[in-house]
């Protein structure tokens, strides 16, 4: 019996349950008992005793079932005449799988043959088992929630604990995937910091992260001073776009706020929406290929001769135009939030409407403003795919937008593209790289929630 | 009949006497411009004093009779109707407001006496969709036509909202707020004498002489009515407006505000509409009463309450309805 045979089956005893519990309360009621659930709640919350205990049983078996399988593989006769060597033993071991469930017709070594039917018993026996446990688990579920099918019983607040379960299951599943992330981010980072010493990392100028293969190559000594890479995301992510975004997002918000009448607002705003809806990638290859260009040569024509056709300017232009929807949308919001009669109070007193703006609603609607700014730039320098196309690699510590700048998340792309051995510091420096840049975000999220909570409060 | 009304006259809790109110009417009565059409047409309640005539709108020069100040309105609205797209919120009113003299309007919710308010300084082209028709005059000149700079008009006509809305800026900077943008002071020391002097006459001087630079809005709802009404005064202007300037508060914030509006008077035309009759009684000179966007009746405020000539009138300040 197959594991997926065992599912249906559950399903049709949880299914068959619940017939019988709505029937056993319908009956109850047609009895003339009052009953305290509707007859479908019985029915649902046996239906959920049946069904849920098992289906969560064979959830956490799925895993287990391949090693018990393989254990129990290795362990038979035909498996100790393996060869001890790991990699050969496990690719007979994954031959042998493929065969006996049937992906593959014959294996490349001999010995998987003779192990296939092995494999097979094993498998159905462990299936029998898992598949076994999940029907008599929701056999007894069934039978235990039936019993409770009473007049009085509360079926319908049963049902409710159930729905919260879940509820609270799909949140714990998000945070504990975040704290996943951030556990192996934080050990793979332990790691790299072994091998090379934090303050090193930090605060050094140097970013050359090619090792040695040979104790004799030249030119790769394997440097990891980050300081080029986060002020390379700093100029191009905080400064540069913001320099593009700030003006703009905000200005056309106050159009759109406070000039632009009802229709036009209603094309003008999912108009600027859709630039929050290109993907990343095309904004790359219009940085690298329309942007880079002309800003190079805008450069060689103002006589800056280290132009770049990489340079850290066109990255910024372009993501300061992707960020510009984030910051006008926060700084619509909290502009809107500024209540009407601010604003009317400025006009009686003959200011007119860019006089308000600029001295009554901007500076109330600013905490919001700054909020929406603060997750612009963090949404910027984590930003990957526009300046992996347009801002090179170079680790330059340079103020010259026309130069070429490189960024944390464009090392990291380099560093985990293609074969990687993950022992080496080159490898994990891309996980140190992450983790101080999840660290800065996290940070300016912090703030930029906390301000426009604050805000909030001042106006509700 | 008379004598049943009396008391919401004279059941006043305000610091000033009572008995103000029929003083100022005496008083007023001889300065009333003869353009005071439609309500002047009947006896008038005491002898001896200006004879009244059904005149043409214009101002004459005989109205100075009895040595009484009397003037042209300071401003005229003639057969204003305003609508709020399809629906019409008010329907051919026709009004004058006098310089040294508070106008009350009252009647209940939604009768259009905050929508007729806001005609005088065009707040209503902040509303979308809002559209006056008529015409209103200040100083006759006509506040719609091309001519006036709206800007100008509202730092002629100012205006106190029901809410106090003081700006999220310290208390100077509320009141420096108005001379700054229209640029009356060019000097520190000027601006300073401009703040002081405005919330000195709005009484608030003494509270925040030493907390200037705290927001405005942390002051108390009274304090920061005051502050919005030395907010408008600071940009001098000729005629205030005032939207239910006491709504919000309580008796002894109201008491404040009717003081002030009180004192106000000698030097501003005021306009103001509530909700409170016995405050209309307390605090206005002449008073309009309006009901479903018409103006039912337009008098002395001593004869609206004490002898209205329309049923509706009477039914309304005695609560039967409203």
């Amino acid at each position: 019996m197959s594991l997926t045979l065992a599912l249906a089956a559950v399903l049709a005893i949880a299914a068959a349950a619940a017939y019988l519990g709505r029937n056993k309360a319908a009956g109850l009621r047609g009895g003339g008992a009052r009953l305290n659930s509707l007859p479908s709640y019985h029915g649902g919350y046996v239906f959920l005793w049946a069904a849920l205990p098992p289906l969560l049983l064979l959830a956490i078996w799925l895993p287990i079932h391949n090693a018990l399988v393989e254990q129990a593989v290795s362990a038979s006769p035909a498996g100790q005449q393996l060869p001890d060597f790991a990699m050969v033993r496990e690719a007979i071991l994954t031959e042998a799988r493929e065969i006996a469930t049937g992906q593959r017709e014959a294996g490349f070594n001999p010995e998987s043959a003779k192990l296939a039917p092995v494999y097979r018993s094993t498998m159905a026996h462990y299936a029998w088992i898992g598949g076994g446990l999940a029907i008599l688990l929701a056999l007894a579920g069934a039978a235990w929630a039936l019993t409770r099918v009473r007049a009085s019983f509360r079926a319908r607040s049963g049902v409710e604990r159930w729905v919260m379960g879940a509820l609270v299951g799909a949140s714990l599943i998000a945070i504990l995937t975040t704290l996943g992330i951030v556990l192996s981010l934080l050990f793979e980072s332990l790691r790299f910091f072994s091998m090379v010493p934090p303050a090193e990392f930090l605060f050094g100028t140097q970013w050359s992260p090619q090792m040695a293969l040979r104790a004799d190559q030249a030119g790769s000594s394997g440097a990891f001073g980050s300081l080029p890479l986060f002020w390379g995301t700093v100029f191009i992510g905080a400064i540069i776009a913001m320099v593009v975004a700030i003006p703009l997002g905000l200005m056309s918000a106050i159009f759109l706020t406070q000039y632009a009448p009802a229709k036009l607002r209603s094309v003008l705003k999912p108009a600027l929406e859709i630039l929050a809806g290109i993907p990343t990638v095309v904004y790359g290859y219009f940085a690298a290929l329309t942007v880079a260009p002309a800003v190079r040569d805008i450069g060689i024509n103002l006589g800056v001769g280290s132009a770049s056709s990489e340079s850290a300017l066109a990255a910024g232009l372009v993501m300061g135009i992707m960020i510009i929807p984030l910051v006008s949308s926060m700084a619509d919001d909290s502009i809107a939030a500024v209540p009407q009669s601010m604003r009317d109070g400025s006009l009686a007193l003959g200011a007119t409407r860019s006089e308000t703006i600029k001295k009554v609603v901007l500076p109330a609607a600013l905490p919001g403003v700054v909020g929406g700014v603060l997750l612009a730039v963090s949404r910027a320098i984590g930003e990957t795919m526009i300046v992996v196309m347009a801002a090179g690699l170079a680790a330059n510590l340079t103020l010259n937008p026309f130069e070429s700048v490189t960024t944390v998340t464009t090392q990291i792309v380099q560093l985990l593209t293609g074969d990687q051995e993950f022992d080496s510091p080159k490898t994990l420096a891309a996980f140190a790289l992450g983790l101080v840049l999840f660290v800065i975000t996290l940070i300016l999220n912090l703030i930029a929630l906390r301000v426009v909570r604050k805000y909030r409060e001042a106006y509700e | 009949m008379t004598q049943e009304k009396q008391p919401i006259t004279t059941n006043s809790a305000v610091p000033f006497p009572s008995t103000a109110v029929a003083a100022e009417a005496a008083r007023d009565d001889a300065g009333i411009a003869k353009e005071d059409t439609a309500w002047t047409d009947r006896p008038e309640p005491a002898a001896g004093l200006a004879p009244i005539t059904v005149a043409a709108p214009t101002p004459e020069p005989q109205d100075t009779a009895e040595g009484a100040p009397g003037r042209a309105p300071k401003m005229r609205a003639d057969s204003i109707s305003v609508f709020y797209g399809e629906k019409q919120a008010l329907k051919d009113v026709s009004i004058q407001i006098h310089e040294d003299r508070v106008t009350a309007f009252i009647g209940p919710s939604g009768c259009g006496k905050s929508t007729f308010l806001r005609c005088f300084n065009r707040m209503n082209d902040t509303i979308s969709g809002a559209r006056v028709t008529g015409r209103i005059e200040l100083d006759g000149e006509d506040i719609n036509s091309a001519q006036m700079d709206v800007v100008h008009l509202r730092a002629r006509v100012g205006m106190v909202f029901q809410k106090p809305n003081p700006f999220p800026k310290s208390i100077f900077e509320n009141v420096a707020y108005g001379p700054r943008i229209h640029g009356l002071a060019d000097k520190k020391a000027d601006l300073e004498g401009i703040v002081e002097k405005s919330l000195k006459r709005a009484g608030l001087w003494d509270e925040v002489k030493d907390r200037l630079a705290e927001s405005g809005t942390a002051l108390s709802g009274g304090q920061q009515q005051r502050l919005c009404i030395a907010r408008a005064i600071a940009v001098d202007p000729e005629v205030i407006l005032m939207d239910e300037p006491a709504s919000a508060l309580d008796p002894i914030a109201t008491a404040k505000i009717e003081e002030l509006i009180h004192e106000l008077r000698g030097r501003y035309a005021i306009a103001i509409v509530t909700h409170n009759m016995q405050q209309a009684a307390r605090v206005s000179q002449r008073t309009a009463f309006f009901h479903l966007g018409e103006l039912i009746e337009y008098g002395r405020t001593s004869d609206i309450f004490t002898n209205p000539r329309e049923e509706r009138t009477q039914d309304y300040i005695t609560g039967r309805y409203g």
